[in-house]
């Protein structure tokens, strides 16, 4: 099981050369040979998503791809939206919307949400609902997770005083 | 990040939806969990576990284990020497029997899944390669997967000790007066209630990294654990070291809901294979081994005989409880945690004169069980809200209405369970959830639906829940080691900033907002001056962790305490320098203590602290140069009670079986609300884990003891589709043993969901005579029963 190959993965628009075992999940490579520890592993088996990263701007789960596999595709991972200081606009609304309790599915959902909303741009409240259900929550319901990514996608379109929906 | 920010020159931080101080980290992907972590010289670990649910281990051969590439070490129980967990009831043999939970398993397995031996490797897929390798050969037993082939005349044994396999019996009460009401009632309920074994199933699974420093001569544990304390006691007596040796450490955990506070085997056998490696191991579970090995809870089974009036009034419960515990008990709670929560505390909100029941913990061969998320609440509520239904349909009366008539109206409310109930809203809070129905139209909808040949069914539940366990209120249930204080010490710099340490642990409850909220409210400071310290055995005096919803009201008192001392200390300073009486200061609500005579003269914290700290010369004589003040919190008495009630609208799909909540409102009492956003969030939270476990989750096993569901293909969580949005109305009783009034909302949502939404889809049933008394409702069973009221072409009589 030595064998490894060198390989550049693209993570965030910065190339990086590794020596990687073909076994390798890309998730285990960019947590612990690129040292990016936003993305998560929640399952390993591609149900909880907590893992999705972008992969050419695609929601990909990250354990379900091999290292050697994403050689000359761009990466995105949570590290590339914004920074404590300076938060992008869909994890502002995370924040505002509590959408996050333990916050370990967190940086997955985010992904999943930045993916869905490029390809998406005006969904309706059933869309995202139905897009977030790709990944699990453990904590929070995942309304106020539907409400952030509602409200994201109302700002992004220039509707600047998103209304909350009503429960029913 | 910015944000609307409550202005705490008001003075009031306590109530306002504070943006979360936990979120800058979390949504940048800047957490630092247990698996981020990276230490030099890591190496991995993970575990050769029981393939067999029951067997006589004959032989453990680690030999192949040790020649795979890139494995450093491989321990089986005789390598490790370590001692047992045992956990104890103060009660005697005939009511408990106390088991040995080996490290490793050494003799025998008593679950498929139980570790056996640690494969120590340089990264996890060499940890993988060496389990592979290992030897394991059984005398394989039967297995014992239900309460049936448990209790049997001829069952194998769990344990050898335990006859019959019971492990906890008790009859907690046997008033005066059951069997007269059973015969003068008109009405009786008869009902048999089963709930599925269940995983609380943290998104972050359970690991450790450990590291034994050799200058220090200490063990150091970064593990997910709610109890850090706890985790301490028992490394350091299974190590045989002194509790300074061991020093244990939590990151941002990825949620526990109950899973996390109990002493798991694996940290300690990380933590020895560490010492004995002299190099840092860390373990991550897997997915599987958390389905399969991870400690469960809920498999239990009411038999339930009620006894009301022709009016409706509940006289009496006879209650026969059997809680199938797996296969060990779990430190400190053992295995009376669930028969024991479920037995005291049953009759719920309801006025009830005269109880009997008997509560019994059995041993099977599956994995050990733990306090998950409500503690049995949602079952005996289930028991509770079905008999109130049944009764009510017997009867012939509305079922908010039968509710209305047994409700608690007056406080305090001394049970027949000896339990004293502080004040609540009972009554008002199933008043708002029907007025809300009844607004919107749903009852409207029903009878229309009814007549289109949809189905829709309206569901309650009313429950209240003990919160603040206090010490005394643990005693009373005769646990050895008894949990219920806490601890907090605070300290203010230069700067005028604090940090504020508590025993609770964060895992997901912001307890880095709320907490920081009670003392910006104590002091008078700004929110971004105070910074919480959790979950670190050698920072934080002692503590309790975090469970049975007592963070904010225990913890968060023990907090509010300490604040209110050092203001106190900064009052005595003040008046000092300003040359007058302490009677004659105050805190400003603003950072500072201002003179009451003439508010012009006021004295900012910085400056107070420049003196306590670089010019202590100037401080009164008997003032110490430090601006510390430490204070512990107990809830006194029976602790607190938060409650609630639930109403759901569910829809059944006749053609899928499948059952679609169509509006859940909940209306919660948790007393006063220090942030409603956080309450809101662990309501809804919790409601969605309650559902889980009314139509979904299962862990179910063969009859050779393997479980069924080792991914999450076959273990059913719910999904944004699954779980509608939900309104939570707030109402507030303030309590009168707690610092700020507030009572504890962790488990509310999970304890009212499943018995809402099982009598909302019996009501939907009732029409077909069949009703579903077991957890989760399987669409199989729905569509059966939809099916077979069409054949009799029935027609729909919702009430």
């Amino acid at each position: 099981m030595s064998d490894k190959h060198l390989i550049v993965l693209t993570v965030n628009g910065i190339d990086h050369e590794l020596l990687v075992e073909a076994r390798w999940t890309l998730l285990d490579v960019l947590r612990h040979q690129v040292e990016l520890t936003g993305t998560h592993v929640g399952c390993e088996h591609g149900v909880c998503g907590a893992c999705t990263i972008l992969v050419d701007e695609e929601p990909v789960r990250a354990c379900l791809v091999y290292a050697v596999q994403a050689e000359g595709h761009a990466i995105r991972t949570v590290e590339s939206l914004g920074t404590p200081t300076e938060p992008n606009d869909l994890q502002e609304a995370f924040s505002a919307r509590h959408g996050l309790q333990c916050g370990f599915c967190t940086p997955g959902f985010l992904m999943l949400a930045e993916g869905f909303l490029t390809q998406r741009p005006t969904p309706s409240r059933e869309e995202i609902r139905e897009a977030v259900s790709a990944n699990l929550c453990r904590c929070t319901g995942y309304q106020t997770i539907v409400d952030a990514i509602e409200d994201t996608a109302r700002r992004r379109a220039g509707q600047t005083d998103p209304e909350p929906e009503a429960v029913r | 990040m910015s944000g609307p920010d409550f202005d705490g020159r008001r003075g009031r931080w306590i109530g306002a939806p504070v943006r979360r101080r936990e979120d800058p980290r979390l949504v940048t992907g800047r957490g630092r969990f247990l698996d981020d972590i990276h230490l030099t010289g890591l190496l991995h670990a993970g575990f050769v576990r029981a393939t067999v649910a029951h067997g006589r281990v004959h032989e453990v051969d680690l030999t192949a284990v040790r020649e795979v590439e890139g494995v450093v070490a491989a321990y089986s129980a005789e390598d490790l020497g370590l001692g047992d967990i045992v956990a104890l009831l103060d009660r005697p043999p005939e009511e408990y029997t106390p088991t040995t939970m080996p490290i490793l398993a050494r003799h025998k397995v008593r679950f498929a899944g139980e570790p056996i031996a640690i494969v120590i490797a340089k990264d996890p897929y060499a940890v993988e390669d060496g389990i592979e390798a290992a030897r394991v050969t059984y005398d394989v037993l039967d297995a014992v997967v239900s309460e049936e082939a448990a209790l049997a005349a001829d069952a194998p044994l769990v344990h050898e000790d335990a006859p019959s396999n019971v492990l906890l019996d008790v009859t907690s009460f046997d008033t005066p007066g059951v069997d007269e009401a059973f015969q003068e009632s008109g009405c009786v309920i008869d009902l048999v209630t089963r709930s599925a074994r269940q995983n609380a199933l943290p998104l972050e699974t359970r690991g450790a990294i450990a590291s034994w420093d050799e200058r220090d001569e200490q063990l150091l544990v970064q593990t997910c654990s709610q109890v850090p304390h706890q985790v301490r006691t028992v490394l350091a007596r299974s190590m045989r070291l002194p509790e300074q040796s061991v020093r244990v450490t939590v990151p941002d955990m990825g949620g526990g809901f109950g899973q996390k506070c109990v002493v798991g085997r694996e940290e300690i056998a990380v933590a020895a294979a560490a010492k004995r490696l002299g190099r840092p191991v860390k373990w991550i579970e897997d997915r599987r081994d958390a389905l399969t090995a991870g400690f469960l809870a809920r498999e239990q089974r009411y038999r339930t005989r009620a006894a009301f009036t022709a009016e409706g009034k509940l006289t009496a419960i006879d209650a026969d409880i059997v809680c199938d515990m797996g296969a060990y008990s779990c430190y400190p709670f053992t295995v009376g945690i669930e028969p024991l929560m479920a037995a005291a505390e049953m009759p719920s909100v309801y006025q009830l004169p005269a109880y009997r029941v008997r509560a019994r913990a059995i041993a099977s061969t599956k994995a050990p069980t733990a306090p998950y998320r409500g503690v049995s609440r949602p079952q005996y509520v289930l028991v509770m809200e079905r008999i109130m239904d049944l009764a009510a349909r017997r009867l012939g009366l509305d079922p908010v209405e039968i509710r209305r008539r047994n409700l608690i109206t007056e406080f305090p409310y001394r049970g027949v369970n000896n339990v004293t109930y502080d004040p609540g809203s009972y009554l008002e809070s199933l008043e708002l959830a029907e007025k809300t129905l009844r607004a919107e139209g749903w009852y409207e909808l029903r009878e229309r639906a009814a007549a289109e040949g949809r189905h829709l069914g309206i569901g309650y539940s009313c429950f209240s829940e003990r919160t603040g366990y206090g010490s005394e209120a643990f005693a009373k249930r005769k646990m050895t080691v008894v949990p219920g204080f806490d601890i907090s010490e605070i300290r203010m710099d230069l700067t005028g900033s604090v940090v504020v340490t508590s025993g609770t642990m964060n895992h997901g409850q912001s307890h880095e907002t709320t907490f920081a909220q009670l003392v910006a409210e104590r002091l008078g400071l700004d929110l971004a001056k105070v910074k919480l310290r959790q979950g670190d055995t050698e920072r934080i005096p002692y503590g309790w962790g975090t469970f049975a919803s007592r963070s904010a009201t225990i913890g968060g008192s023990a907090v509010a305490t300490a604040a209110t001392r050092l203001g106190e200390q900064l009052c005595v300073i003040a008046a000092h320098l300003l040359g007058t009486r302490v009677e004659n200061v105050e805190l400003d609500g603003d950072g500072g203590v201002v003179q009451l005579d003439d508010p012009t003269r006021r004295m900012a914290f910085e400056e107070l602290a420049d003196v306590a700290y670089l010019r202590s010369h100037l401080l009164p004589k008997e003032t110490p140069p430090t601006l510390t003040a430490t204070a512990a919190f107990d809830v006194p008495g029976d602790g607190t009670f938060s409650n609630a009630t639930h109403a759901v609208v569910v829809e059944a799909d006749p053609g899928t079986g499948q059952v679609k909540i169509l509006r859940y409102a909940c209306v919660e009492d948790c007393g006063v609300v220090i942030n409603p956003k956080v309450v809101e969030g662990q309501a809804r939270g919790g409601i969605a884990q309650g559902i889980a476990g009314a139509l979904f989750e299962e862990v179910s096993y063969a009859d050779n003891g393997e479980p069924s569901a080792a991914s999450f293909i076959d273990y059913l969580v719910p999904t944004a589709t699954e779980i509608p949005d939900i309104s939570v109305d707030h109402l507030e009783t303030p309590c009168a043993f707690t610092e700020s009034g507030a009572k504890g909302a962790g488990e509310g949502g999970t304890i009212g969901a499943p018995a809402a939404v099982l009598n909302a889809v019996n009501d939907l049933l009732w029409h077909t005579g069949v009703q579903l008394e077991s957890t989760p409702v399987h669409p199989e069973a729905v569509l059966t029963a939809l099916a077979g009221a069409h054949r009799h072409e029935k027609a729909s009589t919702p009430v």
